[in-house]
């Protein structure tokens, strides 16, 4: 049986999703017989070849959260946004209602302890955009995970659903959360 | 103009009988004599009120006529329904501006002025219209912008200005039973209590009157009902909050046929035994409040309202006018009943729906302005003749106003089953190629459907029509009701509150030409969620415009389609200028080039 190849990330997110994704605790050791993981946080590998699925956490905050959705895009058959912040921006885009020149000039200038700061303009610092958003509203996205994060169930039951080939379905107790 | 002084805080509270259930009517005050309703002056009103301050700054929040910050001596503000638009109201509204030199939404320099849009302001036969501090002045040009600039800049006092400015013709182009013949005040209530409460109701039982406001509930049912229902008090309310864009019936029925419609809520009370009634007057409508308080006095000291009315001992009833502030959604009966005890105009759950638990958890008829009209009629001469007019299944006849491109807009009233095609030609409006019938909540129709009729079994109506020609793009009529609906969800429910949004934003997506296929589909699965999971009738047809129209006009939409896959809802390196600007970078890392 070949293996699927997975890839994920993390975009503006807090890497709970991919917490999450760990929880499945003993799964794992079925998940690793049934995929092979491309790019991630878990295998340290860059730049992700082609994939079946990419699983991306977090909204897109900054010009290089660009580049990495694209590179997911192009790469992967199926795109899926995992938990809160990919679908909506989550807590990330709370400084959305902050004037991006407030949020600058609150970190460098005015921060506690803060003396002669400066605004750094290194080109290896990913710009940010004047506000976050969901990725859905930056590249076409196949999937939605919902949860802050989704419990390691409903990311076991998504991910074997796909393997399988059979169209992911969650029960209501997974997508219930009060 | 307002009988009390300017800030009398304590006195307007007294006025409204220190009852925390007339918040909306306290802030109404407040607003028109401060012109703002000020953080402190909700502190003071907590304490007067004996409630806490949250209660009154969420209802002070609510209403988009209400603000704590100033907005000038004048407050001017256009509607923008989508006739509005047709008739020039983008460019009158600049021209405005610059005559005054200022900004729309920014108070002018000087403190004097601030310019803004509202929903339609029930004046689509006289558009473009706009408000000045609440008084409606319609048919807009430049001549009248002019005036209108002159009188600002010379300071005169509102009261001051020519009353032409503010004169609102009926615009009756076609009447029937219930506009064209004369009524004599009293006559419905003689014969209702001649007849007595029960035959009264056989009557209007017999006549088969369904409710006016569009959903067409059976008037008699609802009657019956109340009346069955116990409870320490049964009131009357008029639902005269006619906030859906392009109806303006209920304005002319209030200003020529008062006496009808307070008859018929009498009759009403009658019936169910109620002692109180309410008339929920929309915001927008506040030129006829002095008039409509006018007829109620003239009608106390007739006898056919107050204590005994007609002689007849114990029937007690009477009127009182509520002034909304600026919520469409009060217009659906349970939110404005919200509105009416002082609170945010939230729709509740229903079922128990008002028949058996409206105002004050009592029981409680909420009926249209046009529905007391008819009643009135039915208990003056008797449900038989009403029932033979109309379709079986939609008894009697119905107010329609007609506006945008026909030759004659204005009301018309025509007997239920009516095709769209026969009221085309009765208003000329040879080059029509769609109809809005019943607003944006309402249905889209193309010319292919111009046949239909109108009639409860087929396009039920609250009375909206409005007319489109050939040369109109159907894609800008139907973004302009998602920008309605987007204003107006209550917010109470996510589907709608989040639901809306998403529409519009979608709908200005492909308007600025970045559109793609991903985005019709999505707005299709905005629509299912939007009718299956939102709490009320506003979220379950705020898709109508968009799906009916893509349906009907699918050029209108493709043609604003980039690509077919998938195109980035915002301009992603158009985002990051505000960051470029902050860092002074602009290396290749900066920018986000197009795929």
């Amino acid at each position: 049986m070949t293996k699927l190849k997975v890839a994920t990330c993390s975009l503006a997110g807090c890497f709970g999703c991919h917490m999450s994704l760990l929880d499945i605790d003993e799964k794992l050791f079925d998940l690793v017989q049934a995929v092979e993981f491309d790019r991630s946080p878990i295998t340290d590998i860059k730049h992700c070849g082609p994939c079946d699925i990419g699983i991306v956490e977090g909204g897109v905050c900054n010009a290089e959260n660009v580049h990495v959705l694209k590179e997911f895009r192009r790469n992967c058959r199926i795109l899926v946004a995992i938990g809160a912040c990919a679908i909506t921006g989550g807590i990330p885009a709370m400084r959305n209602n902050v004037d991006l020149w407030d949020c600058f000039q609150e970190v460098y200038h005015y921060g506690i302890g803060l003396e002669n700061g400066q605004i750094p303009n290194d080109p290896e610092l990913p710009l940010p955009f004047d506000k976050v958003h969901p990725i859905n509203e930056v590249v076409r996205i196949d999937y939605f995970l919902p949860g802050c994060p989704p419990p390691a169930d409903a990311i076991w039951k998504f991910l074997t659903d796909l393997a399988a080939g059979r169209e992911p379905k969650l029960d209501y107790d997974m997508l219930h959360y009060d | 103009m307002p009988d009390y002084d300017v800030c009398d805080l304590p006195g307007i509270v007294a006025r409204w009988g220190n009852d925390p259930a007339n918040l909306v009517q306290i802030l109404r005050n407040v607003q028109e004599s401060c012109g703002t309703i000020p953080s402190d002056t909700l502190d003071r009103l907590a304490r007067l009120l004996d409630v806490p301050r949250v209660r009154i700054e969420a209802t002070a929040s609510f209403y988009s006529f209400f603000h704590a910050e100033s907005h000038g001596a004048y407050e001017i503000l256009f509607s923008d329904n989508v006739i509005d638009r047709m008739a020039g109201k983008a460019e009158l509204k600049q021209y405005l501006c610059e005559r005054l030199w200022l900004e729309p939404r920014k108070l002018s320099e000087d403190g004097l002025v601030f310019v803004d849009d509202t929903a339609d302001i029930g004046l689509a036969d006289q558009a473009p219209a706009m408000l000045i501090n609440g008084f409606a002045v319609p048919s807009l040009d430049k001549s009248r912008i002019d005036l209108v600039a002159e009188l600002i800049r010379a300071r005169k006092p509102l009261a001051e200005w020519p009353p032409m400015l503010f004169e609102i013709p009926d615009n009756i182009r076609k009447a029937g039973p219930l506009a064209g013949e004369p009524f004599t005040p009293g006559s419905a209530l003689k014969a209702a209590l001649a007849r007595g409460a029960e035959a009264t109701l056989a009557e209007v039982d017999a006549s088969n009157l369904r409710g006016r406001g569009g959903a067409g509930f059976k008037t008699a049912t609802k009657w019956a009902s109340c009346r069955k229902a116990e409870g320490e008090a049964h009131y009357v309310v008029c639902n005269a909050d006619e906030g859906e864009p392009g109806t303006f019936k209920d304005r002319v029925l209030l200003n020529s046929y008062a006496d009808l419609v307070f008859e018929g809520m009498a009759v009403c009370a009658r019936v169910i035994g109620a002692r109180q009634g309410f008339l929920y007057l929309r915001g927008e409508y506040r030129n006829l409040l002095e008039k409509l308080e006018g007829v109620l006095a003239r009608r106390r000291a007739a006898g056919l309202l107050g204590k005994n009315i007609l002689g007849e001992p114990g029937f007690d009833f009477d009127i009182e006018i509520h002034l909304g502030a600026g919520a469409y959604i009060c217009g659906e009966e349970s939110a404005l009943i919200e509105s009416l005890e002082g609170k945010p105009g939230k729709p509740r759950n229903r079922p128990p729906y008002p028949d058996t638990c409206g105002y004050r958890n009592q029981p409680t008829v909420v009926n249209n302005v046009e529905t007391f009209a008819c009643a009135a009629r039915i208990a003056e001469r008797g449900g038989a003749g009403f029932a033979a007019l109309g379709t079986p299944q939609s008894a009697g006849s119905k107010l329609i106003s007609v506006s945008g491109d026909c030759r004659r807009p204005g009301i018309y009233e025509v007997p239920f089953g009516v095709s769209v095609r026969q009221i085309l030609i009765d208003c000329g409006a040879e080059d029509a190629h769609a109809v809005q019938v019943s607003g944006p909540s309402g249905t889209c129709i193309s010319f292919r459907e111009f046949d239909r009729r109108i009639a409860f079994e087929d396009l039920p109506t609250a009375g909206a029509f409005m007319v489109f020609s050939r040369s109109r793009d159907m894609f800008e009529v139907a973004r302009n009701f998602t920008h309605f609906f987007a204003h107006e969800s209550c917010g109470f429910c996510t589907p709608c509150r989040v639901g809306t949004s998403l529409l519009r934003n979608t709908m200005d997506k492909l308007a600025a030409g970045k559109g793609s296929a991903y985005d019709m589909n999505e707005m299709k699965h905005i629509m299912h969620i939007l009718r299956g999971m939102a709490h009320c009738g506003l979220g379950h047809t705020a898709a109508n415009p968009v799906v009916q129209t893509m349906e009907k006009f699918p050029d209108a939409y493709e043609k604003r389609l980039k690509r077919l896959d998938f195109e980035p809802a915002f301009d992603l390196d158009g985002a990051l200028a505000t960051a470029r600007l902050i860092t002074g970078r602009d290396d290749e890392w900066a920018h986000l080039a197009d795929d």
